[in-house]
């Protein structure tokens, strides 16, 4: 049996590709580290066959000594798969390097199968074997870093939006409970959605409720008052409501000017004088029986 | 980055602020910009126009349209002869004026604009480039 | 030369700003509105700019002047129909228009037009009046 280079691995994943797939497939299903919740075994098998024969075929095509080059680029794309779609499963970054790394165990056997007297022979190609598989599960760690980093930058997206939901209050009176810091991005999207709530409704004021900002320092502050600016050019005064005292204290500390606005410590105080403003009253009427 | 596509138009008159923010908006509106990015750039060009006739004596604004690969921008260059801006700094700071108007131009448009230059020389003019990125 | 309308219901001046206001036209607005409250005895202007997609530092500033030219003259003005996105750029300009009255519509404009010119004084109602203008 040659032995020479890369034509000993390679020619081994060729000649025994069936019997490997078999005994990978099979310690895989006996892993207790396989989270078999969250993948079907028909898609185990399917994902271990079709990897398996990619890696075969740019072995046999390519060499294992370089993995970033051209032949093996059809098994950096299933891995990229591979990665993606278990990362959206739920698996952890080492869960799904594991897939990758558990195919050394069967592929160790069948070179010590084959290669049986030549002890240097198993050194070599072992050796050569664990780079590859080494490199092909560091390969798949990062693809799963990319997707992830994705996935939290939509997720950051999405939660923006939803983070400065508009609420009417009542007839003319509209509420924007805001959650968490305000930064220039974000008081764009607040003032758009603030503005375009105030032309849809007919809004005549707006109680912007602080109570989920945590600090209120000179540039959030600007950030508020420009959002009032902005929506009393369009007719419609804005009172700040939520104000906690640490963010009082605060205000006076920095010196901060909210002279211009209305400011309640509670939403209901705000939507007490707000009713009031535009001359409506709650009044107390009997309970039907 | 790459500049796709450029136009040269005259500042010279206040009827040209006019065509300034038509042309620049027109741009704006092939770029895919959304409404409010085309309202903050055209409304940028407005006041660099006007400083560009009221103190620059007349100009030139060069437009071009970038990319990046990802992303697309509008680069507009505004050029005068005239006499240029002694003190830059306290020509930046909002309510600084040395004519008629209020001095919120230079200051405004780099609030609108995702990237701000000016270079300017007393007797030798001034240069204002601004950007905007979708 | 052309001029911005200017109609006459009742007590009232309505000004309806249609097109893209060179800076000769809009002065020539001021000139003719002020004309106007004095010969009609005017008590109220509304001036509409719904239709207007920029309004930059001198549009604004125009805008200021005329309701506070009017206030001289004893008769209120709102300013109506801001767009969203023209609200948000002449902000972040700088101009907060504190001295100008505004209102959503033309309906809400009158009912707070009425209540000021009903009581024989030109300021009533809510919302910061009687200060001056940036």
């Amino acid at each position: 049996m040659s032995t020479d280079g890369a034509g000993g691995l390679a020619e081994l994943l060729d000649r025994h590709e069936k019997d490997l797939l078999a005994a990978w497939i099979d310690s895989q299903l006996r892993s207790v580290t396989g989270r078999r919740d969250l993948i079907s075994e028909a898609e185990l098998r399917e994902q271990s066959r079709q990897l398996l024969r990619l890696v075969r075929d740019a072995a046999v095509l390519g060499g294992t000594e370089d993995i970033q080059g051209a032949q093996w680029a059809p098994v950096r794309e299933m891995l990229g798969a591979v990665s993606a779609s278990r990362a959206r499963l739920g698996f952890t970054p080492s869960e799904t390097a594991a897939f990758v790394f558990s195919l050394k165990e069967p592929l160790f056997a069948l070179l010590r199968q084959q290669l049986g007297t030549d002890a240097r022979a198993i050194g070599d190609e072992t050796w050569k074997a664990t780079v590859l598989v080494d490199r092909l599960g560091l390969y798949t760690t990062e693809v799963y870093q990319t997707s992830r980093e994705d996935v939290i930058a939509r997720q950051h997206e999405e939660m923006l939006e939803l983070s400065t939901p508009v609420v009417q209050l009542w007839d003319s009176i509209l509420g924007l409970p805001l959650i968490g810091t305000l930064d220039s991005a974000r008081t764009q999207v607040v003032m758009e959605s603030l503005l375009q709530r105030i032309v849809d409704t007919g809004a005549r004021i707006a109680i912007i409720d602080i109570t989920g900002v945590p600090t209120v320092d000179t540039l959030v502050a600007q950030h508020l008052l420009k959002t009032v600016a902005a929506a009393r050019l369009m007719g419609a005064d804005c009172i700040i409501s939520g104000i906690r005292p640490q963010i009082a204290q605060t205000v006076v500390h920095l010196g901060l000017d909210l002279s211009t606005v209305v400011t309640k410590a509670t939403l209901a105080d705000a939507f007490a004088v707000a009713l009031q403003r535009v001359g409506l009253s709650v009044v107390r009427s009997p309970v039907p029986r | 980055m790459v500049v796709t596509r450029t136009e040269k138009l005259p500042v010279e008159t206040s009827e040209d602020i006019v065509r300034v923010r038509q042309v620049v908006r027109a741009w704006a509106v092939g770029l895919g910009f959304s409404l409010v990015d085309q309202t903050k750039i055209v409304t940028a060009a407005s006041e660099l126009a006007r400083n560009t006739v009221v103190y620059g004596g007349g100009g030139t604004v060069e437009l071009e349209s970038l990319g990046d690969g990802k992303r697309r921008g509008l680069r507009l260059t505004f050029g005068d002869h005239g006499p240029g801006i002694a003190d830059l700094e306290q020509a930046l700071k909002d309510g600084f004026t040395t004519g008629t108007g209020l001095g919120l131009g230079l200051g405004g448009a780099r609030r609108l604009s995702n990237e701000f230059e000016i270079r300017s020389q007393p007797g030798a003019g001034t240069t204002v480039r601004i950007a905007r990125w979708t | 030369m052309e001029r911005i309308p200017i109609l006459k219901m009742g007590p009232v001046l309505l000004v309806s700003i249609q097109v893209d206001m060179h800076d000769q036209l809009a002065l020539t607005l001021q000139d003719d509105l002020t004309a106007r409250i004095v010969k009609t005895h005017a008590r109220g202007v509304l001036i509409d700019i719904s239709s207007l997609e920029v309004v930059d530092s001198f549009i604004g500033r125009t805008l200021g002047n005329m309701a506070a030219m009017s206030k001289v003259l004893d008769a209120e003005t709102v300013v109506v129909g801001m767009r969203p996105a023209v609200a948000i750029t002449l902000v972040e300009l700088g101009m907060s228009l504190s001295g100008v009255r505004t209102a959503l519509n033309v309906e809400r404009a009158m009912e707070m037009l009425q209540v000021a010119t009903a009581d024989g004084h030109a300021t009533a109602g809510e919302g910061p009046d009687g200060r001056h203008p940036d």
